[in-house]
């Protein structure tokens, strides 16, 4: 008991850099708060760009960067934002950080920018970013704001990478493909890991091509909420 | 401190710091993003002549495109008489810019790839699919005649239906072989619904739960390469010609 209380002194006093309440804001949304499966935000890009991991690999990096990097500016000008237009504010942080994404990406890697088109663009309308500034970042510190926004950031991106590796590994028999470490795992040719044409125990096998349609993400995100909700019964309505 | 004045002196203050910043990061990485556009291109037109290039377009390094470009491609523009316009090169035809133009004062790009055992032509051809343009290359051999590999590409068709056009390499693998001429008569490939009959010369099988967009490959290689039959037909006869004298 005489611990805790000195811990909370302590807290008040210097806000130390890296304490329980910091570890709970890059925590929570990974579980009990997750963008996708909890709060059902984000879903649009989920459905959209989850048909192959790389690709999602590099929209989750670029939404991590969005959502933490408007949380900080956004909790640095806090105090001098007028209240009238704080939402244009926002917007404008927002899609400030998006087209510096979008010309980086356009930069580094132009294939997968071709791929991603319109959806690194659509980050700006994601619920995620602007639910977070508005919910969070106007009303707490720079470094919490940081922390709130990597959390929802990479909350979101876990999702995505799960969706993907599923509907890749069952719609294309690969994962990674169009990034340099491409591997290929079951398909009808001997490039693959497993060889359906040789293999006697996958002689059945062939690519579900239901899992290529975005309508196969909102099975999977369905299944996984049904997972989570099963672990984690705090989250099931009572009602 | 919310006044109007404050409201009006915060917006103009954060749009012009955000306009310097944005405007800076365009201009620095501007040059590298049209050379990755100009190579992404290009592999795009190699793709067609996959077969005839020293292994596969995906393991080239950026260098080597450019090389082959360099040494091997000839770029050249034509009319819509299927004259040559001197003094232009292939790469600055935007395809999707000429498609909106009216039909007589459109360019058509063309590539000749000439390899150590081989020559081929590569026609450009842009249409409609289903939700948006489909575009791809063709390459032809040179009898002008047999299709020597085809690689299309496409805005927003449907991953698993339409997108396979592209995803698919099956399906234009297909085009492989396949004849544009009948006895001296243009046909084109058609793309046939439910299956191309077997040792079909001017058909392919279309795509299941994609006629749509296999409707409009069918109809895009039909205008596309029509376009260039002018210039064709001029260069057979000029080869014709040539052939008695050698």
């Amino acid at each position: 008991m005489a611990e805790t209380t000195v811990k909370e002194q302590e807290v008040k006093e210097k806000e130390p850099l890296f304490g329980p309440k910091e570890r709970k804001l890059l925590t929570d949304p990974l579980n009990d708060n997750n963008p996708i499966t909890v709060q059902v935000l984000g879903i649009c890009s989920a459905l959209a760009v989850t048909s192959l991991v790389y690709p999602s690999i590099v929209m989750a990096v670029a939404v991590v960067f969005v959502t933490a990097f408007s949380a900080l500016f956004t909790s640095l000008l806090r105090n001098y934002i007028p209240k009238q237009v704080r939402l244009i504010v926002q917007l404008v942080i927002i899609a400030t950080l998006v087209t510096v994404v979008e010309l980086t990406l356009k930069y580094l890697n132009y294939p997968v920018y071709k791929q991603l088109s319109v959806y690194i663009g659509l980050i700006i309308t994601n619920c995620i970013v602007m639910g977070r500034l508005e919910a969070f970042s106007m009303a707490n510190k720079p470094w919490r704001s940081f922390l709130d926004g990597v959390g929802n950031g990479v909350g979101y991106g876990v999702i995505l990478i799960g969706v993907a590796i599923v509907r890749e590994l069952f719609g294309k028999g690969t994962l990674f493909a169009g990034s340099p470490i491409e591997l290929f795992i079951i398909g009808p040719s001997a490039d693959y890991l497993i060889n359906t044409t040789t293999n006697s125990w996958f002689g059945w096998y062939s690519n579900n091509n239901l899992m290529v349609l975005p309508a196969a993400a909102m099975f999977i995100i369905g299944i996984m909420i049904w997972v989570q909700r099963s672990y984690n019964t705090k989250l099931v309505d009572v009602s | 401190m919310n006044n109007n004045r404050y409201v009006l002196t915060f917006i103009l203050i954060m749009t012009a710091t955000v306009a310097v910043l944005l405007t800076g990061l365009r201009e620095a990485t501007k040059e590298g993003a049209a050379r990755n556009e100009d190579i992404f291109n290009k592999r795009a037109i190699l793709t067609a002549i996959e077969d005839k290039l020293d292994g596969t377009v995906k393991g080239m390094s950026d260098d080597e495109v450019i090389q082959i470009f360099e040494s091997d491609m000839q770029q050249v523009v034509l009319d819509m008489d299927g004259n040559v316009v001197e003094g232009k090169k292939a790469e600055e035809i935007d395809m999707a810019v000429e498609r909106k133009k009216p039909e007589p004062n459109r360019m058509l790009p063309l590539y000749i790839y000439e390899g150590s055992d081989s020559k081929n032509y590569i026609l450009s051809v842009r249409g409609n699919g289903l939700w948006d343009e489909i575009w791809g290359n063709i390459a032809l051999e040179s009898d002008l005649n047999t299709i020597a590999g085809a690689a299309f590409d496409h805005k927003g068709e449907t991953p698993g239906l339409g997108a396979e056009i592209k995803d698919n390499p099956k399906f234009s693998e297909q085009f492989k072989g396949k004849k544009i001429y009948e006895d001296n008569e243009y046909v084109s490939v058609d793309v046939v619904k439910g299956g191309a009959p077997a040792g079909a010369e001017h058909a392919v099988d279309g795509i299941s739960g994609a006629t749509v967009t296999a409707n409009g490959v069918q109809e895009m290689l039909y205008r596309g390469i029509q376009y260039y039959e002018p210039y064709l037909r001029q260069l057979k006869q000029s080869s014709m010609v040539a052939k008695p004298a050698q």
